[in-house]
């Protein structure tokens, strides 16, 4: 009996947080995707009723937007943050004297919520308060920077906000990364004389692809998370310009009362993350196979 | 099964106890999401009403003004079957709850205090479900209003107007004069409001009934809502550029400080006016926005079918004080609205509120009198929201009138 336990212990233990795992998301996915074939309106319904429901999204101009700003969005964040944050790392990686302080100060947005950033962000870029306002003060009257109230651009400014958040952590990231490369390849390369920026592009940057992994997986769950953010900067934008599909779902769920709309758009925000998540696993895993 | 020993059980005490269970204690809770200030006030007179007359009021409150995080808190409720004793819910959502088969039937209280004569026809029956009732009416919102700085109208030789075409003249004017002509706030729900006044002023209120309440298709595509999105049109480019996102109370201050002239918003504007000293025909104006008819949005508690005479009892006394008369004065002297009673004393409430009670009257024995459509008082959610979603991105966007009208007809048919 003590044998078996000792045996299974890592087992047991672990089996309350699995059942839970399995239960509540796992369980609640299907549950979901069952409510999204169904005409639930205020309350869930059970009865099937084929693919209505994924049949109405794609009539939605609304959905439509919000997917291409999610495409738009997500793009750009993770790119301009992975650039943005190894070059800032590739600069603090430079020995240079302050390096503690500097970091300390490109890491402290990612402590703050998305809120935050948000409402902060609004005051910044609001054309009668923040940026452009300033700027006419100083005697530029024909500065303009009305993104945040323009329906086309608008979208940019939430892009502009998440950068700014998360650029930091991705530079801790990447920093902790450049540092974790063998001394001895360094010093070989130098007394080779191949030039400082050479031996970055050839052989740091390629030794760091796990890193660029994680961060890409951070970044990209972050962008497809993004409600809290679009909701305190533009509250979905002139219109619906700024709409993401989390801010969809939200609405139809709380504020319309058309649950199987929601649960059909989680459906898809789910797809979307499986699509970018999975074969990036799959590789990984399969190189540790290797 | 806890809940059914201990009524039961109580039930027996009190058939023992020789008393009828109507005289049994009264309990209630009460689920809403009067959270701030004034709505804070005006609720809690209810409570001690209901306290005066020997109940016991748990309190339930959700905040978040939309109503939205209420909602989402009543449902999970009633899906674990503990649903609340009284709700607050307006509009078709009540028939939409009632349809789950959750509501009660208060038709014994409102037969015996003669509701439906006391409720204009239109408002009395939001409070029925298929013949029985089912809510009672807490107060009326006027929300086709138009406010107006009464000093700026006086120096640029403006009146209130009563027709579009006078209210663009208007805008020009002022516009001229470098004073914006109308203030704004660009979130969807504003938007939908102006849009809803612009259809009743030029279509009349048979066009608004078949267009937002039957959402007939003809109606959508008509030359009269071309017009309409037209008109919308204009008035875009009567707001100022910093419009977007702006809530309504900062659009509201904008009027009372002389930045802007005219404000198109329901009559918790009012209250805004009154708690900065404003006084009503001096400092700011109050009427009708163009057009004929009158755009209601009533505030009401939706009764659940809950277990427990205590509970039962509950439900009958606070339906019978919320449309008691002395609450309907209250109520609506702090919260700003009328009340939905008619025949509850004006005399204490300002000009605004009494011009908004005799054109109630007058539209209710007129047929004009239409239900909200932007606040929640003719469609379901999905719909209106769909046509809120048109009505915004023409807004904020360049789209043409009948390109919108299209989108309109396409988003009604698919949010059905």
């Amino acid at each position: 009996m003590a044998r078996w336990l000792q045996d299974n212990m890592p087992k047991i233990v672990l089996a309350p947080s699995f059942i839970a795992v399995m239960v509540f998301v796992y369980g609640f996915i299907g549950w979901t995707a069952w409510v999204s074939l169904t005409r639930s309106r205020l309350m869930p319904r059970y009865e099937i009723d084929s693919f209505i429901q994924y049949g109405r999204l794609a009539d939605s101009p609304r959905f439509e937007t919000a997917m291409e700003n999610l495409a738009i969005f997500g793009t750009l964040f993770i790119v301009i943050a992975m650039v943005l944050g190894l070059l800032l790392a590739i600069l603090l990686d430079q020995k240079i004297r302050t390096e503690g302080a500097i970091r300390t100060i490109y890491l402290y947005p990612m402590a703050l919520s998305m809120i935050v950033t948000g409402t902060a962000w609004k005051w910044i870029l609001n054309p009668e308060l923040g940026i452009e306002a300033t700027i006419k003060g100083w005697g530029f009257t024909n500065f303009e920077f009305k993104w945040l109230v323009d329906p086309d651009m608008a979208i940019y400014t939430v892009v502009l906000a998440a950068v700014w958040q998360s650029s930091g952590f991705v530079m801790a990231l990447f920093l902790a990364g450049l540092r974790s490369v063998d001394e001895e390849i360094i010093k070989a390369a130098q007394v080779d004389g191949i030039p400082t920026w050479r031996v970055y592009s050839a052989i740091i940057i390629p030794s760091m692809a796990p890193i660029f992994l994680s961060a890409f997986i951070v970044l990209a769950h972050l962008a497809i998370k993004a409600f809290d953010l679009v909701i305190a900067l533009t509250g979905g934008g002139p219109g619906y310009a700024t709409d993401l599909p989390a801010t969809y779902m939200y609405a139809m769920a709380f504020s319309r009362g058309d649950i199987g709309q929601a649960a059909s758009s989680a459906m898809v925000m789910m797809l979307v993350v499986f699509t970018i998540v999975v074969p990036y696993l799959y590789s990984e895993l399969r190189t540790k196979d290797d | 099964m806890k809940s059914y020993v201990l009524s039961t059980a109580s039930a027996i005490a009190v058939c023992a106890a020789g008393v009828a269970s109507a005289d049994g204690h009264a309990e209630a809770e009460v689920l809403h999401y009067w959270t701030s200030g004034g709505e804070a006030k005006s609720v809690a007179v209810l409570q001690e009403e209901f306290a005066a007359n020997g109940g016991t009021w748990t309190d339930m409150p959700v905040a978040g003004g939309g109503g939205d995080a209420a909602g989402t808190a009543l449902r999970a409720r009633v899906l674990s079957g503990n649903a609340p004793t009284a709700a607050q819910i307006k509009g078709p959502a009540i028939q939409e709850w009632y349809a789950e088969g959750v509501l009660a039937d208060i038709s014994s209280v409102a037969e015996a205090n003669d509701w439906a004569n006391l409720l204009p026809a239109s408002i009395a029956a939001h409070m029925q479900c298929e013949g029985t009732w089912c809510a009672a009416p807490v107060n009326v919102h006027r929300v086709d209003w138009i406010w107006a700085n009464t000093e700026i109208l006086a120096a640029n030789g403006i009146e209130m107007p009563t027709t579009w075409d006078e209210f663009n003249a208007a805008a020009e004017t002022l516009q001229a004069a470098g004073i914006i002509p109308l203030a704004h706030g660009g979130q969807a729900w504003q938007d939908a409001t102006v849009f809803e006044t612009v259809v009743l002023g030029l279509g009349g209120a048979e066009f608004y009934q078949a267009a937002l309440v039957n959402l007939d298709s003809e109606a959508l595509t008509s030359d009269t809502m071309i017009a309409a999105f037209d008109q919308m049109r204009t008035i875009r480019g009567y707001v100022d550029p910093n419009f977007s996102g702006r809530d309504w109370n900062l659009a509201t201050a904008m009027v009372m400080n002389g930045e802007a002239a005219f404000q198109i918003m329901g009559d918790w504007a009012k209250g805004e006016f009154l708690a900065a000293g404003k006084v009503p025909g001096v400092d700011f104006s109050c009427a009708s926005t163009p057009g004929d008819g009158y755009l209601y949005n009533v505030d009401s508690f939706a009764m659940f079918s809950v277990d427990g005479d205590g509970k039962a009892a509950g439900q009958e006394l606070l339906a019978e004080l919320i449309m008691g008369p002395n609450f309907q004065e209250v109520f609506n002297m702090n919260k700003g609205s009328i009340p939905a009673r008619t025949d509850v004393d004006l005399s204490g409430f300002d000009e605004c509120a009494q011009l908004s009670a005799a054109e109630m009257a007058s539209t209710n024995d007129g047929g004009t009198l239409m239900p909200s459509y932007a606040h929640g008082m003719a469609l379901f959610g999905a719909q209106s929201g769909a046509i809120t979603d048109v009505v915004t991105a023409h807004f904020n966007s360049e789209m043409s009138s009948a390109d919108a009208v299209q989108m309109l007809a396409d988003a009604v048919a698919n949010s059905m």
